[in-house]
């Protein structure tokens, strides 16, 4: 049974992306790459549920 | 050659004013004869302003440049007596796709609402929307309407005064003046005017180039609006490709920054692009051009009696339609604005209202079109890795399909938060009619409400009455009320579009046909004050 949300769950997608991408404005690539590495995992912490992750790696790997 | 933008439609010819021993004097002068110009004018005519349009060229837009047009100005035109002409020739879509590479990504369906006259978008060549414009002018003319072109009349200088504003005036004759109570700029995104007063216009400026190629041809594309991210026939850029009438479709390569604009323009490989793109069709190209843009406006959009429209006060990237859209919404909002200033039934402070309610607009604009376009055009490596992950996700996933962007297309304007609002007394009603929203349109029988509301002869508020009491007149203010009585059991939509769960409604609405307030029921002291708050006489 799947336990990922993989429905539309964002309100506010313009707003979101916005500030996705304004939080790497000013950096290089390798201090883009280090806060992409920290949001992750603050976001796993947040997510709490292995089996949720291991789904969200899975459909990100394609 | 007979392209319509290649004929002088309002070529030059010499006016009394330039024989005049002093200046002659005009209520209004417009400078620029373009979408917005040709809009104030005809709005202002139609209410009796006497106006004269000036533009230093004497034909429609040399190419098709804006090509998409949204319902709200639509709606704008019909009220101007034009739109149904646009909308006969345009050609109507609803359907958008999305490619990344060679695969299709993403597809929307503008699914229109039932129930309205206009269609949710057209195109149409500016040329066309241009020449119909320029013959309701003519319509106007022969009726008596105190409107004038002028080809051929470059302003070079305009001086402000507290009660005037003079006009320098160069034509193939030699120079001369004329003065107006008021000047509105409508010249475009580089005006000469702006620059003259040495008014700021700050934005951010995008790096990058389009270019655009209106080719004629037999082609069985559908009529849909479809956007590529790297294509194979654009490696690392997007391309656009869109039908307008007769067999033209426009369609814009990005090219990037660093390029020589003659080589790109040369014939032989503009070819080589189309032939990439479409394979081997015989084509006519009909006109090109390569265009860079800004998301930029002025703090203010009028200073003392000079007041500036459309690209003149904001310009925005093209991704999502939101030039020539918004400056009607600008000349829809100004027009009645500036009749009852002129009348001396308002206050000259209403102006103020001009500035707050399309400033609004121009931030929604110019917010919405920078995404598309940073979406379009990564600015760095990182943001390019999320644009693309979101393209490659969309494929196959749905939720991320929200985060794709090749143009948010324009919506209409609510003005909310604007002073001339009343606060709403009917929470029960749809959040899209509250106060500041323009109204929906609902079928009345074989009309539509639309035909019904908003000014024409005279700058006229409405007050609608459903399914409860009103009065037969209304005066207030010196301003005769229009009074429209109408029940839900002869128009269903009118409940799902103005009562939602309230059993009855009243609202008052602004010659622009946007909402100024709405109740419950009908109460004369409460509605006095609300048409006084609406024409800027805030007790």
């Amino acid at each position: 049974m799947a336990k990922l949300n993989t429905t539309r769950n964002v309100a506010g997608a313009d707003d979101v992306y916005q500030m996705l991408i304004d939080a790497h404005e000013g950096l290089s690539k390798a201090e883009s790459d280090a806060l992409n590495a920290r949001l992750i995992l603050t976001l796993i912490n947040h997510i709490g549920d292995g089996e949720v992750i291991a789904e969200a790696l899975a459909l990100a790997k394609g | 050659m007979n392209k319509i933008f290649e004929i002088p439609l309002y070529p030059y010819a010499r006016s009394a004013d330039q024989d005049a021993a002093a200046p002659a004097r005009h209520t209004v002068a417009v400078v620029g004869a373009g979408p917005i110009g040709l809009g104030v004018a005809l709005d202002l005519a139609q209410l009796g302003v006497e106006v004269v349009v000036l533009d230093d060229n004497d034909k429609v837009s040399f190419g098709s440049r804006a090509v998409c047009y949204a319902k709200r100005p639509l709606e704008i035109l019909d009220r101007l007596g034009c739109g149904v002409p646009m909308v006969d020739k345009g050609v109507e879509w609803n359907l958008g796709k999305v490619f990344f590479d060679q695969r299709q990504v993403y597809e929307f369906n503008l699914l229109p609402e039932d129930g309205h006259k206009f269609p949710a978008f057209i195109n149409l060549q500016q040329y066309y929307f241009e020449e119909y414009m320029v013959a309701r002018v003519r319509e106007m003319q022969a009726a008596g309407k105190p409107i004038e072109l002028r080809g051929g009349n470059k302003v070079t200088h305009v001086t402000p005064a507290v009660d005037k504003v003079t006009l320098d005036i160069d034509t193939p004759d030699g120079p001369y003046q004329i003065e107006a109570d008021y000047l509105i700029a409508c010249d475009g995104a580089n005006s000469p005017i702006r620059r003259q007063l040495g008014l700021e216009f700050v934005g951010e400026v995008f790096q990058d180039n389009f270019l655009i190629a209106d080719v004629i041809m037999e082609a069985e594309f559908p009529t849909e609006r479809w956007f590529w991210f790297d294509p194979p026939f654009n490696r690392g850029q997007s391309a656009l490709l869109h039908k307008q009438p007769d067999n033209v479709w426009r369609i814009d390569f990005q090219i990037g920054w660093d390029i020589d604009r003659a080589e790109e323009l040369k014939p032989e490989n503009i070819d080589k692009r189309l032939k990439a793109m479409l394979g081997d069709v015989s084509y006519e190209l009909e006109w090109s051009s390569i265009y860079t843009f800004q998301c930029r406006r002025m703090e203010k959009f009028h200073e003392g009696r000079v007041i500036f429209a459309g690209d003149a006060a904001h310009q925005v990237s093209p991704f999502g339609a939101r030039g020539a859209n918004s400056g009607l919404q600008d000349t829809d909002n100004l027009a009645w604005k500036l009749k009852l200033i002129l009348d001396g039934t308002a206050p000259e402070t209403l102006l103020d209202s001009y500035d707050i309610e399309r400033i609004h607009g121009a931030k929604e604009n110019i917010l919405n079109s920078t995404r598309s376009t940073d979406f379009i055009t990564p600015k760095s490596e990182t943001s390019r890795i999320f644009r693309d992950a979101v393209l490659d996700l969309a494929e196959k996933h749905d939720f991320a399909r929200p985060f794709v962007n090749s143009g948010r297309l324009s919506v209409p304007c609510t003005y909310d938060g604007s002073p001339l609002n009343s606060a709403d007394a009917l929470p029960q009603g749809p959040a899209r009619s509250r106060p500041g929203s323009p109204c929906a349109d609902v079928p009345l029988g074989d009309s539509f409400l639309l035909s019904r509301l908003g000014g024409r002869e005279t700058p006229r508020f409405t007050l609608l009455a459903i399914d409860t009491d009103a009065p037969d007149s209304l005066t207030v203010s010196g301003l005769d009320v229009a009074v429209l009585r109408l029940s839900a059991q002869d128009a269903p939509l009118l409940a799902d579009r103005y009562l939602g769960t309230a059993e009855g409604a009243v609202y008052l609405i602004r010659p622009d046909q946007h909402v100024a307030a709405r109740w419950p029921a009908y109460d004369e002291t409460t509605v006095t004050a609300a048409l006084a708050r609406a024409i800027g006489k805030e007790q």
